[in-house]
């Protein structure tokens, strides 16, 4: 083992600097739904992803589904941390021509397995992956990242029943709770209910973590591990914009870009300048 | 033509075949014992997967599988498919990932389901996405061949068959089978009429009866509607003048749209366009309908007659 918690959270802020950095240089973007997942993709491509950033389209990588694609600066700082690509790439963040496209593409990024920018659709795809693997006798996993707003599409529960019914034991989702969608908080939007209760109701192993407990993570990822007699999910309880204070918790922050004021306070606040 | 067969056992036969091919799997949305996947389903259970009665969920399993080096067919009703339409449009074509869907039942000819089953807007709508080769076939053995090349094509695709039985069509000349190529099937120098699916051998028995009349047809079989065949439909404006198109689909949108994009572009002739006159169709035999939607043989006659008289 080459991490300990600490390291793995040292990652994670570093990521949170990149997003701040990526959508303040493009004045647009998706901060809040970043900060919320980073802390988990940070531990799951840190310690449990197999895969080669000098080979990205290795054939028996695992694969790692963003779903939620309008997260997209989390996932490119991810990448910029394994090696996938470079930190002076995350700069073509929604530039003509850029690597960085707005939402996650894999005819245009290294290291990305999914075009998305539609929601409902990637634990499908993930589905397709998850059966590939198993028709080759391959180990490899499939890992899915969902937003909470993003279950609200029915195809997620078309892919939830499929998955189940055909016991997917590699394929593992990661619930990004945070509570809030485009307009405004779930609740308001869309009541969810007990979400826990309707993925056990599809069949599926469930564990509640708290997203942004290094340790609860790394739990979570070790349940899905633990889990293979059919498809697995960790609720990830999260904070939307978690780490800069003035977006944490804060619904006009999902899909919106720092001023240069607001940018040089998260900067401090991530510890990249002094007070 | 004594000898009828149905498109969708061309679909059921091709998959049975392409079975040798280990990374070709095939996935349903209940619907196998009718799109005639359910030969392949019987045959390799584990190259098969249901994806219960969830059309969306069926079109982005095979991106996945697609992504990872499998050829996958999925196939349901072709009403069905449109359901998936964004599925298809950002999860298969976007990312040109090469999943081949079969959307049987296509058309009016589908008959006495009524009008929610019978997709008259099908091969207009994929016709419209980047990367996907759209085909209707016209008979059982074509069917067959073009799916099987489908698998050797690296883009994804759209075909549609039909529910009820056509004369058989192309028994001995699999040769001339290939996607993107219009197949010449009459010839005659007054007037070119390209068809699609149900309508090709409507289209054969109209230039048996124009002939009748003195008027000399050619018949092509458009079975691939993207890539158009151009080429030949500019040959076809140089020997005929005059164009007459058909097809079991909304008069908008669909092969006749194709074919006036095409000539008002490169090569303007007469154009009279055999369609669905942009109506839901109802309840009724297959035959019936063509007669309702007015596209049978008679009503592509008078067109051809139409489009003589407006050649300059």
């Amino acid at each position: 083992m080459t991490w300990n918690v600490e390291d793995l959270e040292e990652t994670a802020r570093k990521c949170r600097v990149h997003i701040v950095n990526m959508v303040h240089r493009a004045q647009a973007g998706h901060p809040g739904g970043s900060l919320s997942e980073i802390d988990l993709l940070t531990a799951l491509y840190k310690t449990q992803m197999r895969v080669k950033s000098d080979e990205p389209t290795w054939g028996d990588r695992d694969r790692f589904i963003l779903s939620k694609g309008h997260a997209s600066p989390g996932m490119y700082a991810i990448l910029a941390e394994m090696g996938f690509i470079s930190v002076e790439d995350l700069s073509s963040y929604r530039v003509l021509g850029g690597i960085c496209q707005g939402h996650v593409d894999m005819k245009w990024c290294p290291g990305v397995d999914f075009s998305a920018g539609s929601l409902g659709m990637g634990l499908s795809f993930g589905m397709g992956t998850a059966i590939a693997a198993r028709l080759e006798g391959s180990q490899r996993q499939t890992y899915v990242m969902l937003g909470d707003g993003e279950i609200q599409e029915g195809s997620v529960w078309e892919a939830a029943m499929a998955a189940a019914h055909h016991e997917l034991g590699n394929l593992n989702v990661i619930l990004d709770r945070n509570r809030i969608q485009n307009d405004d908080f779930c609740e308001a939007q869309m009541r969810m209910f007990d979400i826990p209760a309707k993925w056990r109701s599809f069949g599926w192993n469930v564990k509640e973590v708290n997203g942004h407990d290094m340790n609860e993570i790394l739990e979570g990822l070790e349940f899905l591990g633990n889990n293979n007699d059919g498809p697995s999910i960790i609720i990830a309880h999260t904070v939307k914009g978690h780490g800069i204070s003035y977006m944490a918790d804060n619904p006009a922050f999902h899909g919106a870009a720092p001023n240069d004021e607001q940018y040089h306070q998260a900067m401090i606040e991530l510890g990249e300048v002094a007070q | 033509m004594s000898n009828v067969a149905a498109t969708r056992d061309g679909y059921g036969e091709a998959l049975l075949e392409l079975a040798n091919n280990p990374k070709v799997v095939v996935l349903e949305a209940d619907l196998g014992k009718s799109t005639k996947s359910l030969h392949f389903r019987k045959a390799h259970p584990n190259r098969t997967v249901s994806c219960g009665i969830g059309e969306q969920n069926m079109l982005l399993v095979g991106a996945g599988l697609a992504a990872s080096g499998y050829i996958p067919f999925a196939s349901t009703f072709a009403i069905f498919t449109e359901r998936a339409f964004e599925q298809m449009r950002n999860g298969v074509a976007r990312p040109n990932l090469a999943v081949h869907v079969c959307g049987s039942h296509g058309g009016t000819h589908t008959g006495t389901d009524g009008s929610s089953a019978q997709s008259i807007e099908d091969l207009a709508i994929f016709r419209t996405l980047p990367n996907v080769i759209v085909m209707h076939p016209s008979d059982i053995v074509s069917t067959k061949i073009l799916t099987m090349q489908l698998a050797e094509s690296n883009s994804p695709s759209y075909t549609r068959t039909a529910r009820n039985k056509t004369p058989v069509l192309y028994e001995g000349k699999e040769d001339l089978i290939k996607i993107g190529k219009g197949i010449v099937l009459r010839e005659g120098n007054d007037v070119a009429i390209i068809a699609c699916g149900v309508m090709v051998s409507e289209s054969l028995k109209a230039a048996e009866q124009l002939a009748q009349e003195g008027i000399h047809a050619t018949v092509v079989d458009m079975h691939t509607l993207k890539p158009l065949d151009g080429q030949l439909i500019d040959q076809l404006v140089s020997t005929c003048g005059s164009i007459v198109t058909a097809e079991d689909h909304n008069i908008i949108g669909g092969l006749g749209g194709a074919v006036a994009e095409h000539l008002a572009s490169n090569s303007p002739a007469p154009l009279e366009r055999v369609g669905v006159p942009d109506r839901f169709g109802e309840s009724g035999g297959a035959d019936e309908m063509l007669e309702v939607m007015e596209i049978s043989s008679p009503f592509i006659a008078e067109a051809a007659q139409r489009a003589i008289k407006r050649k300059l």
